[in-house]
């Protein structure tokens, strides 16, 4: 994957099957430690420990176990790359949580590509979940909310053309605001 | 900076057009979105569709996105699925077969046989 957003639509996917009511993405900047980490939460179905332990590896999943298949393998070789780390931790019958930190200056760090877009899509395509999104860079923080946006809304649904368009601009200015000038491919 | 403010300002903008919508049953477009179909490109497929059916303000059209459809060596894979509950099978999608398709499938109703599942298995053989 060329973008840490698609990731982020990899990984929201594996919520979606697990059942989720709630998906959580937070990403924190970090000067001193050079760091961007990615955190995913979700309040699916979870894992037990065995499972966990083989999610990382792309060739002992079965074909029972292949909804999860290489998207995590993939991320965490994405990290790897770049300079970070990779950690998931799940509990079965309470959610999974997957945290992954990429080197924020490392030259083989994807970009973060279309954040928004994916944020927006996800909270479009799921109105029954809660989708939210906070980007931190120090005290500067950033928040969305995709059941704040549809208490506004109402009647109206996240998929209407001119929400999207809004919904789009809207998460891009907290990023240019957040992460501007912070990762390389964000002016700010 | 913009302000949550706004939504409620859409939020009336576009409530009379959607009272306006008909309630007949419409087309589904359904884009696979699992790690195969996200790395083969189907976002940019994705916003293809979508652009492209507001664009032509298709009111009774939705696009959604599902895991993985099965045959991971065709994605990007885009299932139409029409108001009578057929359904078409596009395979190697790409953001210009994805305006195609809007065109001549959605819009006028002629399926784009050399796009489908069908086409693409018969040319493997």
């Amino acid at each position: 994957m060329r973008e840490i957003a698609l990731h982020v639509l990899d990984i929201m996917q594996n919520s979606v099957a697990a059942g989720s009511s709630r998906i959580e993405a937070i990403l924190t900047a970090d000067y001193d430690t050079g760091t961007l980490t990615v955190m995913i939460g979700d309040d699916g179905c979870g894992m037990d420990k065995e499972m966990l332990e083989k999610v990382t590896d792309p060739f002992t999943t079965t074909r029972t176990t292949r909804r999860v298949g290489l998207g995590i393998p993939l991320l965490k070789a994405s990290c790897e790359r770049s300079g970070g780390s990779f950690q998931i931790s799940s509990e079965k019958g309470s959610g999974t949580t997957v945290t992954a930190v990429f080197g924020i200056d490392h030259i083989d760090r994807p970009v973060l590509g279309d954040l928004a877009g994916v944020v927006t899509d996800m909270s479009a395509a799921f109105p029954s979940m809660d989708i939210t999104l906070r980007l931190v860079n120090g005290a500067k923080q950033f928040s969305y909310s995709s059941s704040q946006t549809m208490r506004i809304l109402g009647e109206v649904p996240i998929s209407e053309p001119a929400v999207v368009k809004w919904l789009k601009e809207y998460i891009n200015e907290g990023i240019k605001d957040i992460f501007g000038g912070v990762l390389s491919e964000i002016t700010g | 900076m913009k302000s949550l403010a706004e939504l409620e300002e859409i939020r009336k903008n576009t409530l009379d057009q959607i009272k306006m919508r008909t309630n007949k049953e419409g087309i589904r477009v359904v884009v696979g979105m699992a790690t195969c179909g996200i790395a083969a490109g189907a976002r940019p497929v994705m916003n293809a569709l979508v652009e492209e059916i507001g664009k032509r303000r298709l009111r009774d059209v939705s696009v959604t996105m599902t895991g993985c459809i099965g045959v991971c060596r065709l994605e990007p894979i885009v299932e139409v699925y029409d108001a009578d509950g057929s359904k078409v099978t596009y395979v190697k999608m790409t953001p210009e077969k994805a305006a195609r398709v809007v065109a001549e499938h959605i819009v006028n109703g002629r399926v784009c046989q050399d796009l489908t599942i069908g086409a693409a298995e018969a040319a493997e053989k």
